[in-house]
Formats: structure tokens, sequence, C-alpha cells
């Protein structure tokens, strides 16, 4: 198929809309994705025509929601490639999925245990691992980073050992964009008999993922990031790992038996599903899975490549503009600041222009320590977005550089 | 001058931008013109912490008046923080506790005052405020 950023664009309602006066340029899909027509019109069609719980009533609208559920998590299985439909456990995000494994490993780590975690990450996935190493003793190590922000793999390779029981690493970074080498790092810490979660939040969304030929044992992302709705995302475990683990929400769906004395949990993945799910954007998440494979993955890897490229050098033509994390191995992502220019100055003047970034530290207060700066201004491109638009932005990058010194 | 005559002042002065960038340049202007706060009065007691850009805030009381110092990192902060201490500077905490901030939305700024820019500047407001509170009981 054919790759015509005019046609896709059409799928996507909300770029018809003017901010300030501008047409609006979208370069903030690094927080969340503009949604297509399609996952938006399923989401109305849940409600429209088969809104009911799932799982539960012997009624045909349950069993129509339960069909349409299920037949998410097997696109979801069958587009990351896992072994089996219920190693996939929806959550309400990647914050939640992260929870689930923190919390699940609570009992399971002895005081002289070691988490590792990378220099690289979110803020959603350094505070659960502390809030567990605290509760359990154990100590939490951290991969550092080079001047470039790449992970120092050699530094890693010192600091995990047989104490090392879980790594996490964001497969790219938020705030950076760089791709971490996590087939090495998944293959590292498998001798040590260590478990890595990856968190792919910023992945998911740019190239196609195999969880099976990766060996991971534990993976997330989140739909907003795939052009599906807010409030979903999905935990992959290996099925045994999963067994491993206990829930830490109690509540219906997830058990078999109950009592007053005592609850057996459900089998998978319903042990981790308590109460009832966002049924509506379960469905919708399906959906954007379908539409972006329509597109293709590797169209959307090689479009955006380009875009890529292409701000990268136009960029580096501004006067004073310093971009970080400017490596080879990146997707979509380019965080700079302007010498002499606080980034929220540029965002604001931006933001006049009808042009749409993230300014700030990006949940990562650590990567900003590093290169000691309060914050950087973040493009974070996507398949939606045009040449012409990286045009329009060099434009008001000028414009607001000269207005502010 | 009463702090809503300061108000209003400032609603006619913005009335004669046209357009947007004339706002900012001369809220960049004013941010080129507010006194810088010396180093060590960027301290920890008085940042006021914000996702995006820091603000710091210092209040003074003599002669049954408030005297701020504040600045801020960012340049159109500090442009809106020499706006905000136009206002309420050398005022009793009674003004500024009965003062309304509506004005910030008529001189069309109130996108940089919203909790969900987390640019400090909400913040700063409610410290200004909290402030007059604590020297009102003085």
């Amino acid at each position: 198929m054919n790759f015509n950023v005019k046609n896709i664009r059409k799928d996507f309602p909300i770029l018809k809309k003017k901010i300030n006066g501008k047409p609006l340029i979208y370069f903030d899909n690094a927080a969340t994705s503009q949604t297509p027509k399609c996952v938006i019109d399923s989401i109305s069609n849940y409600y429209n025509n088969y809104n009911s719980n799932i799982h539960r009533g012997v009624h045909s609208l349950s069993e129509e929601a339960t069909e349409e559920y299920e037949g998410s998590r097997e696109k979801i299985k069958q587009h990351f490639n896992a072994q089996f439909k219920e190693e996939i456990i929806f959550t309400s995000g990647t914050t939640h999925s992260i929870n689930i494994v923190s919390n699940g490993f609570l009992n399971q780590l002895n005081n002289n245990d070691e988490i590792i975690v990378s220099g690289l990450e979110h803020h959603s996935n350094i505070v659960p691992w502390q809030m567990m190493a605290k509760k359990n003793n154990a100590k939490l190590k951290v991969i550092p980073i080079d001047d470039n922000g790449e992970l120092k793999l050699d530094d890693f390779k010192r600091l995990i050992s047989n104490k090392t029981k879980l790594v996490f690493v964001n497969h790219v970074s938020n705030t950076l964009g760089i791709i971490n080498p996590i087939e090495e790092i998944i293959t590292v810490a498998h001798e040590y008999g260590a478990l890595v979660l990856i968190d792919g939040a910023q992945s998911a969304a740019h190239f196609k993922i195999d969880f099976q030929k990766l060996d991971v044992d534990f993976y997330t992302a989140s739909a907003h990031k795939l052009c599906g709705p807010t409030g979903v995302g999905f935990l992959f475990g290996k099925k045994r790992l999963l067994e491993k683990i206990d829930p830490f929400m109690g509540g219906g769906e997830m058990i078999s038996d109950v009592t007053f004395e005592e609850t057996t949990y459900a089998d998978l993945p319903h042990k981790f599903e308590a109460g009832t799910p966002n049924i509506s954007g379960v469905i919708a998440f399906g959906v954007a899975i379908d539409y972006m494979n329509k597109i293709g993955f590797d169209n959307i890897q090689k479009y955006e490549d380009g875009l890529l490229n292409y701000a990268n050098s136009k960029l580096k033509k501004i006067d004073g503009l310093k971009i970080y994390g400017d490596v080879k191995n990146k997707t979509s992502v380019i965080s700079f600041n302007i010498e002499g220019i606080h980034p929220y100055d540029i965002g604001s003047i931006l933001d006049k222009y009808g042009i749409a970034v993230r300014t700030g530290q990006h949940c990562t207060q650590p990567i900003m320590d590093h290169f000691k700066i309060p914050g950087t201004v973040r493009v974070s491109l996507s398949f939606i977005n045009t040449f012409e638009e990286i045009d329009i932005l060099f434009d008001a990058i000028i414009k607001a550089q000269s207005m502010l010194s | 001058m009463t702090i809503e005559n300061l108000q209003q002042n400032l609603i006619q002065d913005f009335e004669f931008f046209e357009d947007w960038t004339q706002k900012y340049e001369y809220m960049i202007e004013l941010s080129k013109g507010l006194d810088k706060m010396d180093q060590e009065m960027k301290s920890d007691k008085n940042i006021i912490k914000g996702c995006q850009s820091k603000v710091w805030l210092h209040a003074d009381y003599s002669d049954g008046k408030i005297k701020f110092l504040a600045d801020s990192e960012a340049i159109i902060t500090r442009g809106i923080i020499a706006i905000l201490l136009m206002v309420f500077n050398n005022k009793t905490p009674d003004e500024i506790i009965n003062s309304d901030i509506s004005f910030i939305e008529k001189i069309g700024l109130k996108e940089h005052l919203s909790p969900n820019r987390a640019n400090g500047l909400y913040s700063m407001i409610k410290q200004i405020k909290f402030y007059a509170i604590a020297y009102s009981k003085n």
C-alpha cells in the first residue's frame, strides 16, 4: 500500500481545528496521539448498539460486548506476537501496568535483592520501584547515561549480578526519543536470572514489536499513544510469571471462589482485571491497532524516519539550538533548547502559531539534572505530520527567537 | 491608586494591542524592566515550584503594606510577574485579600494562569494572597 499523508490526515477530525486562528500543527504525539474517526466511531457504536457488562450476562448484548472485548485481546496478542492470549492483561495504561508488576513482586524480594532501572526512565517507571525497594529493603540501582543521553551498557554489565532480580528499562525514551538496546539488556539480564520489564509507551506506535522474539518477560503500552483512547493500555507478561504473582486490586471479575474466609483468584487474564473494565476503550484500542496495521508499520516507520531526519537537519540550522539525545538510533522525538531562552517561552510563542509542543521536564527530572537544564522543548512527530509543518515550525522558532532575545 | 484602578489601567493598555505579538512584545519589555532578584533571595524558602518555569516570591511587611519581590527563569513569566507586581505591590493585606484577579482574563493572559500550565504563576497568585492573609493577622 502506498503511504499518502494527505489521505491519512483526512481520517483525523481534529486536524481541521484552528488554534489562535492558525491550522493546528500537532507535535505532541509522544504525550498523546490523535484519534482517527474509525476509533472515535467505535466508541459511539459501542454505546449506541451493545453497551453492556462483559463476562457476566447470559443475554445477547453482553455476549456481543464480551466477544468484541476479547476480540481486542486477540488482536493485541497477534500484533505483538505473544504466545498466549491470556498473557495480555488490559489495564488503565502503562502506569497501572508497571504497578501490577511492582506490587506483584512485593512479597518475592529479599533484603539483599537488587533492582536495576535505567537513567532514562519516566517518573512512572522510577517511583513504583522506589516504593517497592523501600518496602522490601531491596537496593535500587541506576544504569547511567552518557553525554549523548545513551545508556552506558558497560556500566549495566558491571551493575548486574546474581542479586539482581528485576530490570526495568523503557524501549524508547519519552524525553530524547533514543531507542534503547533492549535486546542486549534482556539477554544479559537473563544470564543472571533477572526478569525484565520494558516500558513500551513510546515505542509501540512507531515500529513493530515481537514479544516472543525479544523473549521479554513483561512489556507494557498505552492505547492513547497508538491512535486509541485514553485510559486503556495493556500489560504483557509471560504466562508462567503472571501466574506466580498476586494481583494488588481485588474485586469482581478477578475471583473464582469467594467465602468470607478466603478467595481463590480467577485464571489469567481475569485475575488482574478486577471490576468492570473500560470496555469501549479496550474495543476501540483494537480498532486503533487495526487502523495502524492497515497503514502498515513499515510505512509508518519509513515515513517517520524521513520526517525526523528532515526536522533534525532543519532545526540544526538555527543558531544556538542544541538537540539533546542527538544519536543515530532514535525515533520521532527532538528535544532541544535555544541558548539563553527558557523552553517555556519558546513553547508559549509556538502555541500562538498554532503549534503544539511540550515543554518542561517531561516527567524525567533525572535526565534534566544530568544535562543541568530546567527543561527542553520537545517536538514529537508522528505519521500524521507533514514536511510542510516542519517548515512552519522552523519559521516560528526563528520568530520566537528574535522576539525573545 | 487602588488595586482596581491599576487593573482598569492595565486592561485599557492591553486594549490598544492589535494582536498577540504586540502583547507579547510588551510583556517582554516589562520583563526586562523588572528588578532582578539577588541570587541569595532565590532560595528554597522563596521558590514556588512549578513544573515548567521556576518562580521565586519574597514578601516584606512594613508600614502596613506588603512589598513583594519576584523573579522567574522564563521571560514571559517574568512579564506576567511584572504585571502582578504593578497591581499588588505596596498594598495593604486587606486590599490584596479583597481584590479580584479576573483582570488577567480580561487582558487575555488567562492561558498562562491555568493550573494546567503548571508554570508557577497560579501558585504565585495564591501565595500573594496567603501572605496577605498572614500579615492581616499581625
